[in-house]
């Protein structure tokens, strides 16, 4: 221990670069397993755009757990209500969607998006108050309000829509490939790391730099000092869950986008996946959560290219790894 | 009270609900003609089994598991191979039996070690990810489990509908192999839930109620908490990997939907919290009323719909329509956690409502 000057600046935590490498390293690695630069670049840039759709729907789970504890069983509602309040609008305007203008398609898509979000967040507040509320700190009850929750809101989809599957074409401008020499990348892949990446800064400037950020994180490590100091965590707490339904709803947008189909089973499946990334991540932590989205949508991806039979099992055993390596996560949030 | 563990109903209506119940599966081939009848009748008792075995579980150690009917898949699949594979002989029943069990348990302890150590929500999270690769894993492995189609088979002689044991000319009813195939699942499902019911009020019994509700002071007290948690849910496994067993002999068939899909998750979860969770008998009472109504209510919600869109009534026909049963039951079922969280049981044992009376938490 060394002896600390009244002005020197407080010693800076450690950056754990670990699991930051991780990723670099995986995608590295398969360079000379999958052989052929150019399919190594696609590979790598449709994970990045799967990983940064996944990041998109789980990062309000994680924060949600990380801030109270709560862990919503039903995060995939908001997705799946997502996607369909997408094709509310999308559909009616279908002929801009085929139009072949770049600002035709996103002066659609935009306020799409933008009610989906809307929408979900709304939805939040009421799961929030509804199921959430009354069974606080309860983690067994949580869990059954919440799965009760899920399977509510995937049948009054059904009810509203129909079971059949929605078909939800990609704007005309947003088919195809950027080629690069011998390389092509789908064009929606790069607006949708381009949006994920966008998310992921805006998350992380809001709670580093900014005094809510700082609230946030404050209550992640520790409730009851917050809330002794004065501020008041529910309705903070409030925020962050619909801003994190918000987010999968968009997630559920973006993701029926690139399956070009909505269905309400797609909240199933989409669900295991995320609890796999918010495991592998840490519960709790936004930049386990990116690095655990990105590292699930490499051994998709890659596992898929190499030895499709294992795509079925790959997430388990990722997360198997994962939990050997570090057994609460990649980035263990302290006070859990 | 020997066969009842000492763990009688303990309230005088409840006592006569499942004496109901009861008498009205045994007497079901007899009292209620037809085929539907006699599989609703076989279904219940499958699920009560299986409902029970969840209990243990979520309802005695408190630890929510995703990967219930994996076991149940398990013991599905295990007997349909079998019987598939080595044709319509006992041999085959009891290779399925023999292999079915233990494997349930050994998935079921690798599990327990893997994520028994960690927060309820933990084991929750690792079993919905094990139990939706074991279903995918089912799917494409075709060539063994017969992909998305399942397997069907053909049951030996003696089970068979066509073998008639007792003639109709004797008493006026026809004893066929398939009467006795449902008595069959009747005795099984009625044993297992009394096994259930010893497990529940053994010592072990009691210690998992202690780590349920405090697990800090049950692990201060002496006991590893992680080995009655494997141990239980072991058990769970056997149990659930047993009424698949069932399940599937007496539906002739194993396949993803019937045995495996997430949504026969969510159906177990539904009965035992309606039932009443920590009871064993709500797994009774949860089974009866959530198969009665799938497959009863269904046609009254059909009349309905179609006299609201016949009033002209927007929205309601679709919120009406028959395939929507289980939005109506998840709604019981979020009332249900929120206002009787020991469902249907504890409400019986304790009409006030006395909030303290209930033992879950």
């Amino acid at each position: 221990m060394t002896e600390l000057a009244a002005n020197d600046p407080l010693p800076k935590p450690k950056r754990d670069i670990a699991p930051i490498l991780l990723p670099i390293a995986l995608a590295l690695l398969m360079i000379p397993l999958i052989g052929s630069t150019s399919s190594w670049l696609t590979l790598t840039a449709a994970s990045l755009a799967m990983g940064m759709m996944i990041f998109i729907m789980a990062s309000g789970l994680t924060l949600v757990f990380g801030l109270m504890d709560v862990l919503n069983f039903g995060h995939g509602a908001f997705i799946a209500v997502g996607a369909y309040v997408a094709t509310l609008v999308l559909a009616p305007f279908a002929a801009s969607i085929q139009a072949d203008s770049l600002w035709m398609n996103l002066a659609v898509l935009a306020p799409a998006a933008l009610l989906s979000m809307a929408v979900s967040g709304a939805l939040g507040l009421v799961v929030e108050r509804v199921l959430i509320l009354p069974v606080y700190g309860q983690h067994l009850k949580q869990i059954l309000m919440t799965t009760g929750g899920l399977i509510v809101a995937e049948q009054t989809l059904y009810a509203l829509w129909g079971p059949q599957i929605i078909p939800m074409p990609l704007p005309t401008s947003l088919r195809g490939s950027f080629i690069l020499g011998d390389v092509a990348i789908a064009k929606y892949r790069v607006l949708a790391m381009l949006i994920g990446l966008a998310i992921f800064i805006a998350i992380q400037l809001v709670l580093n730099r900014s005094k809510l950020g700082l609230l946030i994180r404050a209550g992640v490590e520790n409730r009851e000092m917050v809330e002794a100091l004065g501020y008041r965590i529910r309705r903070l707490f409030l925020g962050v869950f619909m801003t994190g339904s918000a987010l999968a709803g968009l997630g559920g947008v973006m993701w029926a986008l690139y399956r070009e189909q909505v269905h309400a089973s797609m909240s199933d499946d989409l669900t295991v996946l995320i609890f796999i990334v918010v495991i592998i991540g840490g519960l709790g932590s936004i930049g386990g959560c990116f690095i655990g989205a990105i590292l699930v949508a490499m051994v998709a991806n890659y596992g898929g290219f190499l030895v499709p039979k294992l795509a079925l099992v790959s997430n388990i055993l990722l997360m198997v790894a994962i939990l050997m390596w570090r057994p609460r996560g990649l980035y263990a949030v302290t006070s859990r | 009270m020997m066969i009842l563990s000492g763990d009688p109903p303990r309230s005088r209506v409840l006592t006569l609900v499942l004496v109901l119940i009861i008498l009205a599966l045994a007497a079901t081939p007899f009292l209620f003609p037809g085929a539907k009848a006699l599989n609703v009748a076989a279904k219940i008792c499958v699920f009560a089994a299986l409902v029970a075995s969840y209990d243990l579980l979520l309802g005695y150690t408190g630890s929510v598991s995703f990967a219930h009917t994996m076991f149940y898949g398990i013991g599905s699949y295990a007997i349909a191979i079998a019987l598939y594979g080595m044709g319509p002989n006992w041999a085959a029943v009891a290779t399925g039996i023999v292999v079915g069990l233990p494997l349930a348990a050994l998935l079921a302890l690798a599990i327990g070690l893997f994520s028994l150590r960690v927060a309820a929500i933990f084991f929750a999270m690792i079993t919905l990810a094990v139990a939706s690769a074991f279903q995918v894993l089912a799917s494409q492995l075709s060539w063994l489990t017969g992909g998305e189609d399942g397997r069907s088979f053909q049951l030996p002689e003696l089970l068979r509908p066509g073998t008639v044991l007792i003639s109709k000319s004797l008493f006026g009813f026809e004893v066929n192999g398939r009467i006795l195939t449902f008595y069959l699942v009747f005795a099984v499902s009625a044993l297992m839930i009394l096994a259930l019911l010893r497990v529940v009020n053994s010592p072990f019994g009691r210690v998992l109620q202690a780590i349920r509700e405090n697990r800090f002071r049950a692990e201060a007290l002496g006991f590893r908490t992680v080995f009655h948690l494997t141990y239980a849910n072991c058990l769970a496994a056997l149990v659930a990997a047993g009424a698949g067993i069932l399940n599937a002999l007496w539906l002739r068939y194993a396949g993803p939907d019937t045995s495996l899909s997430f949504s026969i998750m969510l159906d177990i979860l539904l009965m035992v919290v309606i039932g009443g969770m920590g009871t064993i008998y709500g797994a009774i009472i949860g089974a009866s009323i959530f198969i009665l109504a799938q497959n009863y209510l269904q046609s009254l919600m059909g009349v309905a719909s179609t006299a609201a869109s016949e009033a002209g009534l927007p929205l309601l026909p679709g919120l009406l329509h028959p395939d929507r049963w289980l939005l109506w039951l998840g709604l019981l079922f979020i009332a249900s956690v929120y206002f009787f969280p020991t469902g249907v049981v504890g409400r019986l044992r304790n009409p006030a409502g006395d909030k303290n009376g209930g033992s879950s938490h």
